[in-house]
């Protein structure tokens, strides 16, 4: 066999791979669209069927009527921005103190902020919950929303990237007239877009994503987030399949959109996280 | 999977304080304490403060409000340890760590290799192969109960093909941690494969070359360079997997409610269905407090393995 013979074997053998790899990761993705897009009469034909006949739209418009879709996806909205903006302060502001300051304490009561990664959130949920129905805040935003407003691994994500900032940046603002804390905005904050970044696109994402906390605390169709929302159009009376992927594709469209613009940033972050340090 | 991804980060942030030398340090008495605040405040009361409870409520008989009517020392740890359905589920949460770990693993490392090519459109594939971690386990488990369907589903019409007819994927105990393992599979993946590729691209070309040269196939070569010099990233994932693996909730629930028989019902299952269906907040308690001390060994050993990650760097 000659070289060139032996590479272009080789080269679409690798892409043969790849293409079977990829069919099985997205299929189940691929195969939810489709059927969105089947009539009950397509959805539930034997031999099951790969593409619809038509651009059928009827299940996208069943969806939100049969559940208040739209105020789920609102809520979860709602919700994520909060949270991620929240993390987004909350964590500068302590990665700021980590980094730039010294203070009393400052070693141990960071070991004891890193700490919290330690502890699973499913341990804690029932005493969570129990705080949250006392403070009467079952069913309300700020009942989803408080417990997240700080991440360790935000703070974490974020020093890190402080601790690259260069002294002489500070010399230069301080003769601009910049105090500390308008350093922090105005120069330290910019410069960490990147961390930043990755931050926001993956606490959106964990938020958006999350499911036994708005599980437990909220009841009421008005309060429900995305991911107990659908999971209610798999119990609702109807049992159609089409209005059941319809509903998982509009929920899945913010999620999928933040992953395919943020992808960078979220890898970017996760490696600086975990490997790096 | 929301905390414990970072677990690993804790070792490696105390070890950094050397980088510290050339960074700014402002004195100042008030300031970094009110910089500090705001996320004292939330860890204070949603991580510390619960922890201390579930541990106090754990003590205690609890009624079906959740109030504390009496304090029963360890009775409730006595308690769930003689119930059979408990030790079942700690079975059941080890049976789903061997069941999804390896599998994600193996996966996972297929994936990072193929992906690690110089190939036209390497990008595309990333992405694909990434694609999973946006997507909720919420949402998973619905597609693949589609997939999972009896009569009409996907699976069992490919299976067919094979002789295979009317697997009850969600409705026979036999095959119901299989279902759910599958799909958490599918899930898990793109994590693995991300920190994977990140290693792999680490890795010296010249390495592969020179053994090349020594006449290894490419098969020799990854076990003999490649996994060698990956290990202290299949290391942390494997803990970092096992971790999240003992956490699952989300498809188990949407898919089979701990169920068919039972068989599904993993540690976290059996403390939603305690404390929010039988209200057994103190037994719930107890289950959470040994979930916790299960998962910090498991972290300990992570913390050990990075400290020793040092010297070979």
């Amino acid at each position: 066999m000659t070289d060139y013979v032996r590479w272009l074997i080789k080269g679409i053998l690798l892409y043969l791979v790849n293409i079977i790899l990829i069919f099985i990761v997205v299929f189940p993705i691929i195969y939810a669209i489709s059927v969105s897009f089947m009539p009950d009469s397509e959805a539930f034909q034997y031999p099951p069927r790969l593409i619809p006949d038509s651009f059928y739209l009827g299940n996208y418009i069943e969806a939100l009527k049969s559940v208040p879709i739209l105020r789920f996806i609102s809520n979860s909205f709602i919700v994520s921005i909060i949270v991620t903006i929240g993390q987004i302060l909350t964590s500068s502001l302590a990665a700021y103190a980590f980094t730039f300051y010294e203070f009393k304490g400052k070693n141990i009561i960071f070991a004891i902020f890193l700490s919290t990664m330690m502890i699973p959130a499913e341990a804690i949920i029932i005493a969570n919950y129990l705080t949250i129905r006392q403070l009467g805040l079952l069913n309300t935003y700020a009942g989803l929303i408080l417990p997240y407003l700080s991440s360790a691994l935000g703070i974490f994500l974020l020093r890190q990237f402080y601790l690259t900032i260069p002294k002489d940046y500070y010399e230069a603002a301080q003769l601009d007239g910049c105090t500390r804390f308008g350093f922090l905005i105005k120069v330290v904050m910019p410069l960490s877009r990147p961390a930043i970044g990755s931050l926001a696109v993956y606490s959106f994402l964990m938020t958006w994503n999350q499911y036994m906390w708005p599980l437990l605390i909220t009841n009421t169709d008005n309060m429900r987030t995305v991911q107990i929302g659908i999971s209610m159009l798999q119990w609702s009376d109807s049992q159609s399949f089409g209005l059941i992927m319809a509903g998982v594709i509009m929920i899945l469209i913010p999620s999928i959109m933040i992953f395919i613009f943020g992808q960078k940033q979220l890898v970017d972050g996760l490696n600086a996280g975990a490997l790096k340090g | 999977m929301e905390r414990t991804e970072s677990i690993a980060n804790f070792s490696n942030a105390i070890g950094d304080s050397e980088l510290k030398n050339d960074v700014i340090r402002f004195k100042n008495n008030i300031e970094p304490y009110l910089y500090i605040f705001p996320s004292a405040i939330v860890f204070a009361t949603f991580v510390f403060y619960p922890f201390i409870k579930t541990i106090y409520i754990s003590l205690f008989l609890t009624d079906p409000q959740g109030n504390l009517s009496k304090f029963i020392g360890l009775q409730n740890y006595i308690d769930i340890f003689k119930s059979a359905d408990y030790i079942n589920s700690i079975y059941l949460t080890l049976k789903f760590v061997i069941m999804t770990v390896p599998l994600e693993m193996i996966i996972a490392f297929i994936l990072s290799i193929s992906a690690n090519l110089r190939l036209k459109g390497i990008e595309f594939i990333t992405t694909i192969y990434t694609l999973p971690i946006a997507i909720s386990s919420a949402s998973a488990a619905v597609i693949w109960m589609l997939l999972f369907n009896p009569s009409i589903g996907f699976i069992n019409y490919i299976l067919s093909f094979f002789g295979i007819h009317g697997i009850g994927w969600l409705t026979d105990a036999k095959y119901g941690m299989i279902s759910v393992s599958i799909v958490n599979v599918w899930l898990n993946v793109g994590i693995n494969f991300i920190f994977m590729l990140a290693g792999l691209k680490s890795i010296s070309k010249d390495l592969y070359e020179s053994a090349q040269i020594d006449g290894a196939n490419i098969f020799v070569q990854h076990i003999k360079i490649t996994i060698p010099m990956l290990s202290p990233t299949l290391f942390f994932l494997i803990t970092v997997d096992f971790i999240n693996a003992f956490q699952e909730f989300g498809v188990i629930n949407i898919m089979t409610q701990g169920g068919p028989v039972n068989s599904t019902n993993v540690m976290v299952y059996s403390i939603y269905r305690d404390a929010f269906f039988n209200f057994r907040y103190g037994n719930g308690a107890a289950e959470s407090i040994i979930l916790f001390i299960l998962l910090l060994i498991f972290a300990l050993l992570q913390f050990a393995s990075s400290e020793k990650k040092v010297f070979y760097k």
